[in-house]
């Protein structure tokens, strides 16, 4: 009787089988869709804003919007005075936050003794990376414009930057740091290296891609930053630039242009859309559509770099 | 390691190109700094713009609102500072405390307009008790249909739109309509951004709002308007030449800029703007939205700042007051 029964029985296993794999596939393919669904509406989303934004803006196209300062007549105001803010503030957040970032990235994985310290401070750089912007522009105004005196310079901001950047930076240098296999370590240890040259020549050597990405990142995010620079008093109508860093007398550089007010364009575009004329609204569309092409085009450098530093490393 | 060298490359090339551009001489003392309201900032940058093409000089123009501004004035960090409503109590302290005396100078109207639906065609005229009715504090939840407000409006839902409370509008509209500064119903719909108020409105059949005669004038196809019953019982509504000639009364308000009397007499620079904006000031606030005082009234304006009379006429809230009185009640502080 049990033998009897055993064949319709994995007949009907099997047919069980069968409707759980195609139910499977089903799942599967649902998910599938439903992913797609998302990507598809966020990008769409992402590309309707941009196009928008471009249509809109397209007749401020022309070379006299770069070169010329902003002026309360809509047909001849320019974001000159904004894109040099902006690019002086970002060479200075650059400089500031790219050399400490990865040092203390390198520092905190590499060096740093694991205990209650270290754990503080991983702690510490993992919420940094989600403190609102606002917060810093309120730290950057009491430390560097009131307690160091130094103003609402082009200096001011660019630290605030890179106090925002700074986060990225590490923690995108330790993740790169990380994904070195060991034995590239291990072997340079045995061939009697030191610390520091396994260090300097291996593992910083192998995670220029990963810490570059942060580094693009962190910049493209600090581009597009408004609330930390109003905080510290960044200006609206500026219509003349920064005194030149190359002078033509000995010493040849002038570091006055640090000490020099500023405006950046998330802060024209801002002033621009909330005026009552219309005009003012085209142009501050087309500073949008040039943040966002700023934008695009550092991640893209980003991810361009990355895949050729990673194409040429082979463990 | 190529990418690097190229990115050192086109980063120095940025660099370099940047500052080909830049101006040679540089010196923080010789800019003339001004912040404050950015109502007032369209006049400023306008007369900025004019005056560093006339002279050369340099000025830079923040906008970090009245009370910024005013904060930025008192410390001596500017010399000038726009502000849509008068200097307050508190504020007069803070700059007497770091010694710093101003000079106020009322520059131009701007008109509080209240605006409607296009599709409202019952409420083309209001009074004041009428709009108090509307956005009193008492009102919060319980006045939210238009019948509610004059028995002949239809039965149609109420929404509001107002700036928000860091603006001067909304100072100066509680103060003039519910007879108390910020005295205002909780649950209406405020944004910041008068660009906002005007969407809000536009697409709200019962929509009702406020802000300067300027985005009214922008959105003039989008929006419609209420005259409001002035002090002598007239239904007027808001336009330059009501507000010049005082008929388009409570909701017309002046605004102001306030500069450091100190630095007035010793930077002749500071000097040089302020003659300037005084002598171009009405000019400039009609190009860009606002309502010019009378020839005769910048001329009594720029008298009563060649005496450098410090202080402020708004001792006490005052509501309607003409430019003559201004000048006259101010220094009543000292």
């Amino acid at each position: 009787m049990a033998v009897n029964q055993k064949k319709p029985s994995a007949l009907k296993d099997l047919n069980l089988i069968r409707t759980m794999i195609r139910q499977h596939k089903r799942n599967d393919l649902a998910f599938a869709g439903l992913g797609m669904f998302v990507i598809a509406s966020l990008t769409i989303t992402l590309i309707i804003l941009f196009l928008d934004l471009v249509l809109d803006g397209y007749p401020k196209f022309t070379l006299d919007f770069f070169s010329n300062f902003p002026s309360r007549r809509a047909a001849r105001a320019g974001i000159l005075s904004a894109w040099v803010g902006s690019s002086l503030v970002l060479i200075v957040t650059f400089i500031v936050a790219v050399p400490l970032g990865i040092a203390a990235g390198i520092y905190l994985e590499e060096y740093s003794k694991k205990g209650w310290l270290s754990d503080i401070i991983e702690i510490n750089v993992s919420n940094l990376a989600g403190v609102p912007s606002i917060i810093y522009g309120l730290l950057a105004l009491g430390l560097f414009v009131y307690s160091f005196g130094l103003g609402q310079s082009i200096l001011t901001a660019g630290l605030t930057l890179a106090l925002l950047m700074l986060p990225i930076v590490i923690v995108s240098t330790r993740e790169a740091i990380r994904a070195i296999p060991v034995q590239i370590r291990e072997a340079a240890y045995a061939v009697g290296a030191t610390k520091w040259q396994v260090v300097l020549n291996h593992v910083v050597q192998y995670s220029y891609g990963g810490i570059l990405t942060g580094v693009i990142i962190g910049m493209a995010r600090a581009i597009g930053e408004t609330a930390p620079l109003i905080t510290i008093g960044a200006l609206t109508f500026i219509a003349f630039l920064p005194p030149s860093p190359v002078t033509i007398d000995p010493p040849f550089i002038n570091l006055d242009w640090l000490n020099a007010g500023f405006t950046v364009l998330p802060i024209q575009m801002f002033n621009w859309i909330s005026r009552p004329q219309h005009a003012f609204h085209i142009n501050a569309a087309a500073t949008g559509a040039v943040i966002i092409i700023l934008t695009v085009l550092m991640n893209g450098v980003a991810i361009k770099l990355r895949y050729n530093i990673r194409k040429k490393i082979k463990w | 390691m190529n990418e690097f060298k190229l990115m050192r490359l086109s980063l120095a090339a940025v660099v370099t190109g940047i500052f080909s551009f830049l101006a040679p001489a540089y010196s923080a003392v010789d800019i003339v700094k001004i912040d404050g309201s950015s109502t007032v900032y369209p006049i400023t940058e306008a007369v900025a713009e004019e005056f560093q093409i006339a002279t050369g000089i340099k000025v830079t123009v923040g906008v970090s609102g009245t009370g910024g501004g005013f904060k930025k004035l008192c410390r001596g960090d500017t010399v000038m500072s726009g502000a849509s409503r008068p200097i307050k109590a508190n504020e007069r302290k803070k700059c007497a405390d770091a010694g710093i005396k101003f000079i106020e100078v009322p520059i131009a109207f701007d008109a509080i307009t209240v605006v409607l639906n296009k599709k409202n065609d019952w409420a083309k005229e209001l009074t004041p008790a009428e709009l108090k009715k509307m956005w009193e504090p008492a009102a919060q939840g319980k006045i939210t249909s238009w019948n509610q407000v004059r028995d002949s409006f239809p039965d149609k839902p109420l929404k509001l739109y107002g700036p928000g409370a860091d603006s001067g509008t909304f100072d100066y509209f509680t103060e003039a309509i519910n007879g108390e500064t910020k005295a205002i119903r909780g649950d209406f719909t405020a944004s910041e951004d008068d660009n906002v108020l005007v969407q809000g409105v536009s697409g709200d059949k019962g929509g009702i709002g406020y802000f300067g005669l300027a985005y009214y004038t922008e959105n003039k196809n989008k929006l419609g308007v209420a005259a409001i019953k002035n002090s002598d019982g007239k239904f007027i509504l808001p336009a330059i030449e009501t507000t010049m000639d005082g008929s388009y009364n409570p909701l017309s308000r002046p605004l102001f800029v306030y500069i450091n009397s100190a630095k007035a007499v010793s930077d002749p620079k500071v000097k040089k703007f302020v003659e300037f904006y005084l002598k171009y000031a009405g000019e400039m606030a009609r190009e860009v939205g606002y309502i010019p005082f009378s020839d005769e009234e910048y001329a009594m304006i720029t008298n009563h700042y060649k005496t450098l009379k410090t202080g402020t006429a708004f001792i006490k809230p005052a509501i309607g007051l003409s430019v003559k009185e201004m000048l006259e009640l101010s220094g009543a502080s000292k």
